[in-house]
């Protein structure tokens, strides 16, 4: 073989790999992205606003948190091909089960009007009133998941994710000094001192980056997806893409706050738009465009974790392949969901701020059984086989979830008594 | 329709806690051990949400 054949066989092989991801690529991304939500921006602004660029390090730490975690999601779902809540059921008894459903469809439901009190407050910006919000999200999230192929919606979702990635030219528009970043934030650091305030900062950014929904999310996307056992390694490949897209994302975020709104207090990333359209139009518009494009996409993939988990349990068609005549009751739990929440925030004098702090309570209530469910059946050798954890991986997983329980069990505490870290 | 409804759905209830009554994950002592823990920890968010629900009133 000569070397123009050589390159061509190379080329075709590299190719061929690219192709083959693309069709693989899709949950990894879709659930990463999308933990980047309206709440994950809040946090990711008022960070950014509050210790500039110094939590750098911090943020890409969470890299390998996320992709930990997830990728057992990815395992579990490609070899059992069943969903998480089917998977606890079958594994721990229906009193795990049920617990773990009940309190995923209200952790899951109260998560969605914070999305769409996101998603209002961004388009108030440009003058949309919350009721024209309200509806244009609940029509268009209807047209995509009826258009009856779980392929066109997954890459319909990737469209939206790559919107998110908006935050990467609002950051250079605001003419960060690289140097600054790469001295402050890369070098592991505690701006000023470790205190109660920056303890408490460190935990709402773990809180933002596993969520309870996420597990469930991408395991049964990956068995509606119907993942073999031998593409495994392309959904790993997929979910740390992902994991790193939803960490440059947050980085970018600190990056537009850190320079332009250094010391100033966010409570909300709609409150952050509005400042920085003063200073600069242009990445004001961008923050909110990317606000609305975060709650929409929490939105999408929340509500339809609540759908496929429902489904699995009751034994209802539950796929979004399925037309609405083959899963009547799947697409009616997703609208019944999604109207619902979006009306929430529609109801004049609605305590939103007291939902919005009550879903970290809730989450964590949730999150430390999911998490722990999630090893413990990654350990059944019975159903994982040759895909059980190994040793490492068994050492990995733990420290990470024993770290997370704990931060953001303190996080929903401090959520209940607001004088704890202060 | 609505009795109908419920009818329904409390069968396929009772019919989920039959299927799901023998666990498929084998019990062994570290397994009970993290259940147990598991338990533990609801069992103290409840009295903390209990609390705070309390001391607003």
């Amino acid at each position: 073989m000569n070397i123009y054949t050589r390159l061509y066989y190379g080329y075709r092989k590299i190719w061929k790999a690219i192709m083959l991801y693309f069709m693989i690529a899709g949950p990894g991304i879709v659930v990463m992205v999308a933990d980047n939500d309206a709440g994950g921006i809040t946090t990711y602004a008022a960070t950014g606003a509050k210790y500039g660029y110094n939590l750098t390090w911090f943020l890409i730490i969470l890299i390998p948190v996320a992709y930990y975690v997830q990728e057992m999601t990815v395992r579990l779902g490609a070899v059992t091909k069943r969903g998480h809540a089917e998977a606890i059921f079958s594994g721990f008894g229906s009193f795990w089960g049920w617990f773990s459903l009940l309190d995923l469809m209200l952790v899951n439901w109260l998560t969605l009007v914070t999305e769409f009190i996101g998603m209002t407050a961004a388009l108030r910006i440009f003058g949309v009133p919350p009721y024209l919000t309200v509806i244009g999200v609940c029509v268009i999230m209807g047209i995509i998941v009826l258009n009856g192929r779980y392929w066109t919606w997954e890459k319909i979702a990737l469209v939206f994710c790559a919107v998110n990635l908006i935050y990467i030219p609002a950051a250079f528009m605001v003419n960060p000094s690289v140097s600054q970043i790469i001295g402050d934030g890369l070098i592991p650091n505690f701006p000023g001192r470790f205190n109660n305030e920056l303890f408490f900062y460190l935990m709402s950014n773990i809180g933002t980056t596993i969520a309870p929904w996420m597990l469930f999310f991408q395991q049964s996307a990956v068995v509606d997806k119907a993942m073999k056992e031998k593409e495994i390694p392309w959904g790993r490949l997929d979910t740390f893409i992902g994991a790193i897209m939803t960490v440059v994302v947050a980085i970018f975020i600190t990056v537009v706050t850190g320079t332009v709104l250094k010391g100033m207090n966010i409570d909300d990333a709609a409150q952050a738009s509005q400042v920085l359209l003063g200073i600069n139009k242009h990445v004001g518009t961008f923050m909110a465009i990317g606000l609305f494009d975060a709650g929409f996409l929490g939105a999408i993939c929340i509500s339809l974790a609540s759908s496929w988990a429902f489904g699995e349990v009751f034994g209802w068609a539950h796929s979004l392949n399925n037309k609405i005549k083959e899963a009547p009751w799947f697409y009616a739990n997703y609208f019944i969901t999604l109207v619902s929440a979006g009306c929430v925030v529609l109801i004049p004098n609605a305590p939103l701020v007291l939902i919005t702090l009550f879903v970290q309570v809730i989450a964590v209530t949730l999150l430390p059984a999911a998490l722990v469910f999630l090893i413990l059946l990654l350990n059944n050798k019975k159903t994982m086989g040759e895909h059980t954890n190994t040793t490492s991986q068994n050492i990995v997983n733990t420290v990470i979830v024993v770290v997370i329980i704990i931060l953001s069990s303190l996080y929903g505490i401090s959520t209940l008594f607001p004088d704890l870290f202060k | 329709m609505i009795r109908d409804f419920f009818r329904n759905n409390y069968s396929k209830i009772h019919e989920i806690n039959k299927k799901y009554a023998v666990p498929n994950v084998e019990m062994s002592k570290s397994v009970k051990i993290a259940l147990l823990s598991l338990r533990f920890y609801l069992i103290f968010l409840v009295c903390l949400l209990v609390y705070k629900f309390i001391t607003l009133l």
